[in-house]
């Protein structure tokens, strides 16, 4: 199957509804252990986004998902922004000049989207970060593309990593971010960051879906 | 909860809208992207000071643009590290050609914002350096956390390093002058209340009548403890003590290779306080405690450095980095030489701090 630019757009919309249906909840896990920001800041941005999407919509994917990053990069502020903001023109970089995706580009984007927040942010696996959401969905959809499975089936499995992943931050001590200077207290507590990955991961799976 | 506001979504704007009709002799602000900068800027010959950070910390950074002090300062949403292309662009309306110091605080928004910022401007050709302001005791290692939070001493090193830049120093003066400053100072902070974040309408968090949490950063965010609420004297004793036995301070911190554009990890270490040193005590309201409560902190401040042999040779006692109305305190210790002591007392003139004028 590939995923097309329409494809790409409509995953953008949907991010942006689930964001916005999830803002107090992403604002209330960010209040047990940072400041209770993280659902405003998501929701603004992704609006910003839907604002922008018009003018891009029929360039190619990967300035779609450039575009999506810088603006995201303007308008989230916080540690989310330039995280985000680095995640999506990382992704779009990877993926530049492409008017479709095949399962390889959509590994790529992804990869190379993860691998950018993991440079601008520098998290290890285990800092109870959105690093521990993304990190086992990506290579579970890796190992999966590569076992045969369609991509679909591959997404939902590593949607199911994500969603697993963002559950295993509850129970791990902060060491990045404001949840960090809560030490021990941080522990019991879902991450947001953790969270609003899931939800974007799931997103694609529910466009690619229909 | 009542709030002073209109609608939640222009809480900002309009409060930059205020700034700027109320003091057009000292600042300008910019409305899109956000930033307030000096009426007389750029000012020819000197290096631009620039700082930023979420609103709610007011009077910092907007109220301390002006003469002295800070050239542009760029707020974000409430608690929210402002974006990069706010520091860019104000940047741009500042440099002289001097080049541009970032004073940023410790948190990991602001330090990854303010580093694209810092690409963005060098792309452009400015000249560019960020310092870090690290100075918070209750974050005790910076192994497995963000490190230490960056707090009072930033209203400290806004001050100086502003002087100093007013004065002529160079680029990498001034950002040789902000590191000592960074490395000489120490804060702790408390909270007996919580605040309330516009958009989110409520506390951030529930602080029981009898309790309060000790090891506070500024964004409303909980501390480290919370115990039960104790009295001025008992608070003031163990806050200080803690900053005056803190030992000695080991971690890394990014600073701009200009010539690269690259981040290179530099090693630094703050000293303890020692007996002999001289300070600048710097006691702070959240926002929400009268200063009167101020007064009885610095009494006993004033008693613990004596015994310990610390010598406060200049006093700041008031609301000037703030969590919007949040109840509680801060103090900071600057250990001060002759340096930091000529730029403390030179003159100032921004919305927020004044004398000399």
């Amino acid at each position: 199957m590939t995923v097309s630019k329409n494809q790409i757009v409509q995953w953008l919309e949907l991010v942006a509804t689930v964001l916005h249906e999830n803002k107090e909840y992403l604002t209330d896990l960010d209040a047990a252990i940072g400041d209770a920001d993280h659902g405003t800041n998501m929701d603004r941005g992704f609006r910003k986004v839907m604002e922008k999407l018009p003018s891009v919509a029929d360039t190619d994917i990967g300035n779609i998902l450039k575009t999506t990053g810088m603006t995201l990069i303007s308008s989230v502020g916080g540690a989310a922004g330039p995280l985000y903001g680095t995640f999506f023109m990382r992704g779009g970089m990877a993926v530049a000049a492409k008017e479709e995706l095949d399962n390889d580009d959509v590994v790529k984007m992804l990869q190379a989207g993860v691998d950018g927040v993991v440079q601008r942010g520098r998290a290890q696996l285990g800092d109870k970060t959105m690093f521990d959401a993304w990190a086992p969905a990506v290579e579970t959809l890796n190992t999966s593309l590569e076992n045969g499975d369609d991509l679909v089936d591959a997404l939902q499995l590593a949607v199911n990593a994500a969603q697993q992943g963002m559950k295993d931050t509850i129970p791990l001590l902060a060491k990045k971010g404001r949840a960090s200077y809560l030490g021990e207290r941080s522990i019991g507590h879902q991450d947001p960051g953790a969270t609003s990955s899931y939800l974007i991961l799931n997103a694609l799976l529910d466009v690619l879906e229909s | 909860m009542k709030k002073l506001i209109n609608e939640v979504d222009n809480v900002v704007t309009e409060q930059l809208e205020g700034m700027a009709v109320a003091h057009p002799d000292m600042l300008k602000v910019n409305f899109d992207p956000k930033y307030i900068y000096r009426a007389d800027a750029p000012v020819a010959g000197k290096v631009a000071v620039i700082s930023g950070g979420g609103s709610g910390h007011e009077p910092m950074h907007g109220g301390f643009v002006g003469m002295g002090m800070l050239d542009g300062a760029c707020p974000g949403e409430v608690f929210t590290s402002p974006t990069p292309d706010q520091m860019y662009e104000c940047a741009k309306a500042v440099d002289s050609g001097e080049g541009v110091l970032f004073i940023v605080k410790n948190y990991t928004g602001d330090v990854m914002n303010f580093e694209l910022a810092a690409e963005m401007a060098r792309d452009d050709g400015i000249k560019v350096q960020n310092i870090l302001i690290d100075d918070d005791v209750a974050v005790k290692d910076s192994l497995y956390t963000a490190g230490r939070r960056g707090v009072g001493t930033t209203v400290l090193a806004e001050k100086i390093v502003g002087a100093a830049a007013e004065a002529g120093y160079d680029l990498d003066q001034c950002a040789d002058l902000c590191r000592k400053v960074n490395q000489n100072g120490r804060s702790m902070g408390m909270a007996i209340t919580s605040c309330i974040v516009p958009a989110a309408g409520k506390p951030t968090f529930d602080l029981p009548e009898d309790e309060m949490e000790i090891g506070i950063g500024i964004h409303g965010e909980p501390g480290q403890v919370r115990e039960k609420m104790s009295t001025a004297d008992e608070i003031t004793e163990r806050m200080a003590l803690e900053i005056l036995n803190d030992v000695a301070y080991t971690r890394t911190v990014r600073e701009f290779d200009r010539e690269n554009g690259e981040w290179i990890e530099i090693e630094i270490t703050d000293l303890a306080f020692e007996e002999g040193d001289k300070v600048i005590a710097f006691v702070n309201s959240m926002g929400g405690t009268p200063v009167s409560e101020l007064y009885a902190v610095y009494r006993k401040l004033d008693e613990v450095c004596k015994d310990f042999g610390v010598e406060i040779v200049r006093n700041l006692i008031g609301p000037y980095i703030t969590s919007l109305e949040m109840q509680g305190m801060s103090i900071t210790l600057l250990k001060a030489d002759d340096e930091i002591l000529k730029f403390w007392d030179a003159p100032v003139k921004t919305p927020g701090l004044r004398w000399g004028v």
